[in-house]
């Protein structure tokens, strides 16, 4: 690990959702203060900066992260993806996204993120998750809005449809 | 559907928002931008329930490179005036603490700084030199003669206190063959949206005006107040509010004294200023519910027919009286029967002020207290009187016939079927095998109980309800308030595309889809085709008092007033195209995006060339029509009057109804409550969108479900307060919240335009309550109060735990402990080591710069970081008791930025063939925001801190082998 000073900004890069970005920092910046306002990635969302509500979560090389305890220089040469690069295509969704939309798993939408980007870990890794399994990882998530139950009918849903597409 | 003549509203449709919301394209506050230039403030807060502030050093702050302002009270003082206050009573409320501090999380000072890690840099850098006054929390402590005065103007601590009688209750009690009574205490609790505030400021001198950018729910009538604060006529306070808001629950009204700081701070700095609350702020100091202390008695007749209450509310309001408070007390006030048709009613109303964060809107707003006593009381008399639960509900229902039924207290209940509701909702939520399960669970001696709960939900407040706490006579002199104002402008463009606008400032319900949908049927559209815009700019958009997100308001309100603006639309589109259709006008029908001939679609017109010929042809049209086509329309419902002289307030205009029934079981070991059943009805009206009222009320189930299992936003008495972060503050996820069984009985409400009610509140009146009753029939309890922790019910199923170690002094978290070194060195060398402070310098961990002021007295700095939370902390210490060279007493305190602390230390020295054994015992209380947000780890932080010191002792005294003398020894050889 290299030595960087405490007082000066660092170069910082890596690939967000397919692209390399740069951008400068000092070391003691919050990976979710360098996404929102030093790469205008605003999609990612911050409800406590200490590690319990999950609106912040990100993937970094492919496992879940929590933006808001990650420094920005801790992901130098890392692959993230957030939740504006989980859509195919401009103006489309992708099946996790559509049943959202579907089952009304969202009002604010402020939590939402975070928890698309856990859900869309999880159901690559885990494609049979049932109910207990769907709680149990979304307990890292604080949503104030739906009471949870649209949330799980949304992922059950997108869980059985990503099955069907994994088959056909 | 496309076909005309089905109706958008009443379907489940997609909504608008998600596809943006889904993709991370959401515009919340912090998602906006800034104009150049914008500077970023970060806040000082109070460590201290309640101290005097005796100097605020910030020269430190001000020298650090990128500093541009620190403001404390007085900067504060001198350009704005108090923020108004709701009743009449000498004292003021100020958005930042100014002499003293009267809450944990009070803001102290601001600094403004070119990004918020230096202007929080410049935070630890400022010392508040406080002294300590006695805090009170307790709203009955809080009365006491010798309780500690928050508001010296005050005298006492009782900022409002009225009482009302409805009907002749003494008479009805005297009558009663049983007077039954509850004793309740309902706790605090916090909405907690996952978005916290945030304010962006600039001032123009020139103009002498604001403009604000904040993520705030109103304007309301707090417009007047924050521009009353700034010292300016509303006309030079612009306000907007960000497209899209991360939740709210009522609680981003509490932004606007943070407007007025921030404001202030830009007006200061003469740039921009921007800041954006953490939830460390949020938690401490954003704005909770009341928590509130009833007595409520019943005059009940043999058969268990309710003939009267008499309610003595004592209401909490925290530090200070934020507008609108003491509103909670009162929203209710015209349904203190609930859902019951009880004639006589007497009512004592008292506002308290405690050291305690202020409160302000909330979920439920002041029906989860109500609530929490009428229901419990309801179910005290099924038992008194020998009665099921839902005999006594069933015997006092507001009967279907009597609608629209006036309480005794000057509610106005709309609509509804209570009885029909109940009845279906025990078939439909399958009540009998409820009992059977029960039956069975209790056969095999499990604790299964069942809690029922019927409510009355209003929605659409009166703006004349809050003045109720006033007296007749001094509404008089104030004079009359009331109504409800809702408006909606909807507008053609030169193509005829539609926009629709509204002041609801929505907060993730989906207000956008929903009124396209309404619009789209008045105009024969399909919703895609309407623009609706929610977000508010006050200098340009039709709004009133009334406007905002609160009491529920949208369906009835807001949708409805849309309607009627789309109606006059309609009636001047239809006009237009009577001529060219050679019909009457009443014979145009809108449909399909044409408008068209009754009984001839063929005879038609596109909608987008009536709707756009006053722009291109406005000489073809009759005067009166040749105006491009923009409608606003106000509504007001009529039946919103103000407080008559009996002090009767029609408080809302619509009345839901919700029957609430559930099973629970409290586990016998661990005292963990499970829902294993839980059945809601609701009448909330004619249903707008059925998906959308389904989320209103599986979220306010939620958020119900936390406030009866988990969550308490609570102090310790000496004003510390215990829950300061998600950690502390338990909002329930996934694995906590069953989905309950919604049903719907649906009374459209005749007063509203589309017949709708309010209904995202509702459950957080009913469900608390339902789960307590349920809870209470499980375990056989008199008594329940909430949160339903698992230790609280612990002590119901296995008796009190032996008797706690004392409490701290005044309530802060106590720390005690003990243990014992052994060091290889004589005991005068250790005993030389003590007094020596260049050798404590060494030893106490973190210490830089120790002083001796006297033989016997030490100060210091020491930096410590206890869990999350590291900082400064300026320490004295003190040598007493001293026996040289066996013992001696180690006393000191500390403070800081983070929190303050006292202990005492016995040490001892014990002779052990030339090696010393040292014995210490320590006890000490901690306070402050160290001990609100690292509670859980101060135990064991301490520990290490008290081991750390004593092994750098042992080293000090006795400096360590070098490492292969101490391998040696440890293979058992000599070196
Ligand atoms: S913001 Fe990162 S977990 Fe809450
Ligand atoms: S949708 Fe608002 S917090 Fe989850």
């Amino acid at each position: 690990m290299p030595r960087l000073s405490a007082t000066q900004r660092h170069s910082i890069r890596f690939t967000l959702n397919g692209t390399p970005v740069q951008g400068e920092a000092e070391p003691r910046m919050l990976l979710t203060d360098f996404l929102r306002h030093v790469l205008g990635a605003t999609g990612t969302h911050v409800g406590c900066e200490h590690g319990v509500c999950g609106a912040c979560t990100v993937q970094v090389d492919g496992a879940l992260a929590r933006a808001c305890l990650t420094l920005a220089v801790q992901v130098q040469g890392c692959e993230i993806r957030t939740v504006e690069g989980l859509a195919p295509a401009p103006g489309r969704l992708s099946i996790l996204q559509e049943a959202f939309r579907r089952h009304h798993a969202l009002q604010c939408g402020f939590c939402t993120a975070g928890i698309l980007m856990s859900l869309d870990a999880f159901l690559r890794a885990q494609p049979d998750a049932d109910e207990a399994a769907l709680r149990d990882l979304l307990s890292g998530h604080l949503c104030r809005c739906t009471g949870y139950a649209p949330i799980i009918a949304a992922a059950l849903d997108a869980a059985a449809r990503l099955r069907e597409t994994a088959h056909a | 559907m496309d076909s005309p003549g089905d109706k958008w509203v009443g379907q489940s449709l997609p909504r608008f928002e998600d596809a943006a919301l889904l993709t991370g394209r959401g515009r919340y506050f912090d998602d906006c931008g800034t104009p150049p230039g914008t500077l970023h403030a970060a806040i000082l807060r109070s460590p201290h329930g309640h101290a005097r502030i005796e100097g605020i050093e910030t020269a430190a702050a001000r020298a650090l490179p990128g500093v541009a302002a620190i403001l404390t009270g007085e900067d504060i003082r001198a350009t704005t005036t108090s923020l108004v206050v709701g009743v009449k009573a000498p004292m003021e409320c100020w958005p930042i603490a100014v002499e003293r501090v009267r809450y944990v999380g009070e803001p102290v000072v601001v600094v403004v700084a070119t990004d918020r890690y230096v202007a929080e840099d410049a935070l630890d850098l400022i010392e508040v030199r406080y002294a300590p006054l006695p805090a009170v929390t307790d709203p009955v402590a809080a009365l006491a003669p010798a309780a500690p005065v928050l508001h010296d103007g005050l005298k006492g601590n009782l900022a409002s206190e009225r009482r009302f009688r409805y009907g002749d209750p003494e008479a009805a009690f005297a009558a009663a063959a049983h007077r039954v009574r509850i004793d309740v205490a309902y706790p605090r609790s916090a909405c907690t949206p996952i978005e916290c505030y945030g304010v962006l400021a600039e001032y123009d001198p020139g103009e002498d005006s604001y403009d604000v950018f904040a993520n705030f729910q109103g304007p309301f009538s707090i417009h007047a107040v924050i521009a009353r604060a700034l010292r300016v006529p509303g006309n030079r306070l612009r306000l907007r509010t960000p497209p899209d808001s991360g939740g709210s629950f009522g609680v981003k009204q509490g932004v606007f004294p943070y407007i007025v700081l921030i404001a202030a701070a830009a007006k200061a700095c003469g740039r921009p200023v921007k800041w954006v609350e953490d939830r460390l702020e949020h938690l401490a100091a954003s704005s909770v519910a009341t928590n509130r202390v009833t007595r409520l008695e019943a005059a009940v007749t043999a058969d268990g027919i309710i003939t009267a209450l008499d309610w003595d509310q004592l209401e909490d309001c925290g530090a200070q009286l934020r507008a609108p408070e003491p509103a909670t007390l009162y929203r209710m006030h015209g349904n203190m029967t609930g859902a019951y048709a009880i004639r006589n009613v007497a009512i004592r109303n008292r506002v308290v002020l405690t050291n305690k964060a202020p409160t302000g809107l909330n979920r439920g707003f002041g029906g989860p207290q109500v609530y929490f006593a009428l229901e419990r009381l309801v179910q005290r008399i099924a038992i008194t009187l020998g009665l099921h639960p839902l005999d006594v509900i069933r015997l006092n229902l507001v009967p279907t016939a009597a609608m629209p039924y006036r309480t005794a207290s000057g509610a106005l209940l709309d609509s509804g079927d209570y009885a029909t509701a109940l009845e279906t909702a025990l078939r439909d939520g399958r009540h009998d095998e409820l009992l059977r399960r029960r039956d069975a669970a209790r056969a095999q001696g499990r604790h299964y109980g069942i809690g029922y709960t019927a409510v009355v939900e209003p929605s659409v407040s009166n703006m004349g309800y809050i003045t109720a706490v006033l007296t007749p006579a001094e509404r008089k002199r104030a004079g009359p308030k009331n109504g409800a104002q809702a408006t909606a402008t909807i507008q053609c463009d030169a193509v005829g595309s539609v926009s629709v606008h509204v002041a609801s400032v929505p907060q993730g319900q989906g207000h956008r889809t929903v009124l396209a949908q309404v619009v789209a049927d008045e105009l024969g559209l399909r919703p895609q085709d309407i623009r609706v815009v929610t977000d508010i700019d006050t200098a340009k958009d039709a709004w009133s008092i009334a406007s905002g997100n609160y009491a529920s308001r949208f369906a009835p309100a807001v949708a409805g007033v849309a309607r009627i603006a789309a109606q006059q639309l309609r009636a001047r589109l239809t006009r237009i195209a009577a001529p060219l259709l050679n019909v009457p006008p009443e014979d145009v029908v809108l449909a399909g995006g044409k408008l068209h001939a009754s009984g001839n679609a063929d005879n038609a017109l596109p909608f987008a060339r009536v709707a756009s010929s006053p722009h291109w042809a406005p000489g073809t049209l009759p005067a009166e029509d040749s105006a491009p086509l923009r409608e606003t329309a106000w509504w007001t419902p009529p039946e919103l009057t103000a407080p008559n002289e009996s002090d009767e307030v029609n408080s809302s205009l619509c009345h839901g109804f919700i029957f609430d029934f559930c099973g629970v079981e409290v586990d016998r070991i661990t005292g963990e409550t499970r829902i294993d059943h839980y059945v809601t009805m609701h009448d909330c009206g004619t249903v707008l969108h059925p998906g959308m009222v389904a989320g209103q009320v599986t979220g306010g189930f939620a958020h119900a479900l936390g406030a009866a299992l988990y969550e308490a936003h609570s102090y310790a008495d000496d004003g510390s307060l215990q829950t300061g972060t998600f950690a502390d503050y338990l909002v329930p996820t996934a694995m906590e919240v069953p989905a309950p069984i919604i049903l719907h009985h649906e009374s459209p409400s005749p007063f509203t335009p589309l017949g709708a009610k309010g209904v995202g509140e509702g459950n957080c009146m009913s469900t608390p309550v339902c789960i307590a009753n349920a809870v209470a029939d499980a375990l056989g309890l008199h008594d329940v109060t909430l949160p339903l922790l698992p230790a609280t019910l612990a002590a119901h199923l296995h008796g009190a735990e032996p008797n706690a170690p004392a409490a701290a002094p005044k309530g802060e978290r106590l720390l005690r402990g003990e243990g014992q070194a052994r060091v290889n060195a004589p005991r005068e060398q250790l005993w030389a080591l003590l007094l020596d402070p260049d050798a404590l310098m060494a030893i106490v961990p973190g210490a830089h710069g120790i002083q001796r002021t006297s033989p016997t007295d030490y100060t210091a700095e020491v930096t410590l970081g206890i869990g999350p939370v590291k900082g400064r902390y300026r320490v004295a210490l003190a040598l007493s008791d001293l026996d040289e060279p066996n013992a001696l007493t180690l006393s000191g305190n500390a403070a800081g930025a983070l929190g303050f602390g006292q202990g005492r230390g016995q040490v001892t020295l014990t002779d052990a063939n030339g090696a010393t054994i040292i014995a210490y015992r320590y006890e000490a209380a901690v306070g402050g925001k160290v001990a609100s947000i690292a509670g859980r780890l101060l135990d064991g932080a301490t520990r290490v801190v008290i081991s750390q010191f004593f092994a750098a002792l042992a080293r000090q005294a006795a400096p360590q082998a070098p490492w292969w003398q101490r391998l040696l020894q440890r293979l058992g050889l000599r070196a």
